[in-house]
């Protein structure tokens, strides 16, 4: 099965897959609220230009939610709205429960934001810089709080350290421990690891876990597929300021992946066999591997039917392998559409 | 009301005050401390007394003045300026605090280092000249509304200004003429009569006059009239900031 007929397939029943989330929510799913409800909200920017349309979007409490696209997609505009940075061109946005318009201090107190660009003063200090934020989202001072997130943070030793004298990996640990400082039910991470090393990186997803254990919902964008595949409960597409995709991590991958058998054969073939000619089937370049790629959702009978043709050709197979598609080529098949 | 809020962005600000305490305090009273070297004893002594105060206590109000002018509107312009040139900004933004929080705070903040500086000035002063206040809380009460007026207005600039440039345009291209103009150095009334005309247009011939009368009793205009233009350009200026909250200008996209 081709890539084009995947997209094909993909690009009609995701709208169907969405109204079948709707349903479920309302069926079985408690009174329970999203953290974030985001209602046809649309963004122009003074320039004219629209880099939202129409997005609606449900985060549930407690769920890690990747929103993943491609770079100019409208990810930090999203989350910018969300936290009250840009205005909302139309549409309604709620956060913890609260419209971030009319009930922006609620909304706002709940939600915890690490913006893409390291953006910090210089001349304060770790310690001052987390209190400062604190104090900004309005809760009373609480030095074992901050304590915890620095220690947490890795960056007690250098509490008393200014700003400016930090490494970037350490900047960017200081604006997630700003973003914590508040202690807030919503953390938005955007586009956390970028630019980040592999220890950091990992310190991170170790970090955004243990939040998620505490009933924090996030939110991270990303373009680096691995992340969203690693962390996220949950997955967003979006492209062009449109959502494209909702979907849980797990059923993403088993509903819109593509999986590969491979069958490492005993003897070389020179060609594929005719009885094979229709089924999607690949020669290896050595002749000792066939390469058969089915889509996940179809029934598993293609297989039956390719292991019963060899059985017929009396071609003998040592090792059996499959593979599902990862998460990479999924997206880089929904953003090339 | 975000109390909290409201006190880390002022203690933010005054922080960075006492990190440039050179700048912020030590350059306008060295600056003063000139004025008063030339202007008050070298020059002042050739002067005759205007409204029978000696020169130099008559150029004190205006040179307090002029440094509040100028204090108020750098420390408020640059502290909006700075949190949006480096980008901290979006923390202030994001924040659970309503634009008349972020205004007392910052231009809380910039006012109170402006009087501070004001009364450092006076007692500096009080080194070169010998003077009396004859209503010291009309005196306070022009140094306080004066700060408060300017640092709004400081604050406006900062938020209008996309360039470090802008930032000293108008300090250095409006606010100081206005003040060498506006009777600093000289009584209204020692001018050509079409000159005190057009010097009635100069908002700060108000302040200079009633912040005069306030120390010596005598001014170019009548205090009532002085007390009015200060309660109006704060009034002019609370709106301009309602308005840059209100359309989020140039601080929300
Ligand atoms: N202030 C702005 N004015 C006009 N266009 C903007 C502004 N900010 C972002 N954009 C445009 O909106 C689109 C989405 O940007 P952004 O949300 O930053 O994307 P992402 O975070 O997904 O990379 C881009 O095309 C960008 O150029
Ligand atoms: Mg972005």
């Amino acid at each position: 099965m081709g890539i084009i007929a995947a997209e094909a397939k993909l690009s009609k029943s995701a709208p169907v897959v969405r109204k079948y989330r709707a349903l479920i929510h309302h069926q079985q799913d408690k009174p329970v609220q999203p953290d974030i409800s985001v209602k046809h909200l649309n963004k122009v920017y003074a320039d004219g230009f629209r880099a939202l349309k129409d997005i609606n979007l449900d985060i549930e409490r407690g769920e890690i939610f990747a929103l993943l696209g491609p770079n100019g997609a409208g990810k930090t505009t999203l989350i910018s709205i969300i936290c009250g940075i840009a205005n909302i061109s139309s549409g309604e946005v709620k956060a913890a429960g609260y419209d971030i318009v009319k009930d922006y201090r609620k909304a706002r107190e709940s939600i915890g934001l690490v913006p893409q660009e390291l953006h910090t003063d210089s001349f304060e200090t770790v310690w001052g810089a987390v209190s400062f934020s604190r104090g900004l989202f309005g809760k009373p001072p609480a030095p074992e709080h901050i304590e915890k997130v620095l220690k947490d943070l890795s960056l007690w030793d250098k509490r008393n350290s200014r700003i400016m004298s930090l490494s970037g990996g350490m900047k960017r640990r200081l604006m997630i421990a700003k973003a914590l400082s508040h202690e807030p039910q919503i953390l938005f991470l955007d586009e956390p690891t970028a630019g980040v090393d592999v220890e950091l990186r990992r310190d991170m997803w170790e970090m955004v876990r243990k939040l998620r254990e505490n009933g924090v919902t996030i939110i991270l964008t990303t373009h680096y597929i691995e992340e969203a595949e690693e962390m996220a409960d949950r997955i967003g597409v979006i492209r062009q300021g449109e959502i494209i995709l909702v979907e849980d991590k797990a059923q993403l991958m088993s509903k819109l992946g593509k999986k590969e058998l491979r069958l490492h054969l005993q003897q070389p073939l020179e060609t594929i066999p005719g009885q094979l000619a229709l089924e999607p089937v690949e020669l290896s370049k050595d002749g000792y591997e066939l390469i058969y790629t089915f889509d996940s959702q179809q029934e598993q009978a293609g297989v039956a039917r390719l292991l019963r043709t060899l059985g017929d050709l009396d071609i003998e197979y040592r090792d059996i392998q499959t593979r599902e598609s990862s998460l990479e080529e999924i997206f880089v098949g929904l953003v090339n559409e | 009301m975000n109390l909290y809020g409201v006190r880390a962005i002022y203690n933010f600000e005054m922080a960075r005050m006492r990190r440039t305490l050179m700048q912020s305090v030590a350059s306008p009273v060295i600056s003063t401390s000139l004025y008063f070297v030339v202007f008050g004893s070298a020059i002042g002594s050739r002067m005759g007394d205007i409204n029978n105060i000696s020169y130099g206590a008559f150029i004190i109000p205006g040179l307090v003045m002029l440094s509040l002018l100028m204090q108020s509107i750098s420390n408020a312009s640059f502290g909006i300026y700075m949190p949006k040139f480096s980008g901290t900004i979006y923390e202030v933004l994001s924040a659970p605090v309503s634009y008349v929080e972020v205004v007392l705070g910052y231009v809380g903040a910039a006012a109170t280092k402006s009087v501070i500086l004001g009364v450092i000035i006076l007692l500096t002063a009080r080194l070169f000249v010998d003077y009396d206040v004859l209503h010291p809380f009309w005196m306070f009460a022009f140094l306080v509304l004066t700060a408060i007026t300017f640092s709004l207005f400081g604050f406006i600039i900062g938020i209008w200004a996309d360039g470090f440039e802008k930032l000293q345009i108008i300090p250095l291209m409006i606010v100081t003429p206005l003040v060498f103009l506006g009777g600093t150095f000289y009584s209204i009334d020692m001018l050509p009569e079409v000159w005190q005309t057009v010097s009635l247009f100069n908002p700060v011939v108000y302040l200079i006059s009633g912040f005069r009368w306030a120390f010596y009793g005598v001014s170019d205009v009548h205090v009532g009239i002085s007390v009015g233009m200060t309660l109006l350009f704060l009034t002019a200026c609370m709106v301009g900031v309602w308005w840059i909250f209100k359309t989020g200008y140039r601080l929300r996209s």
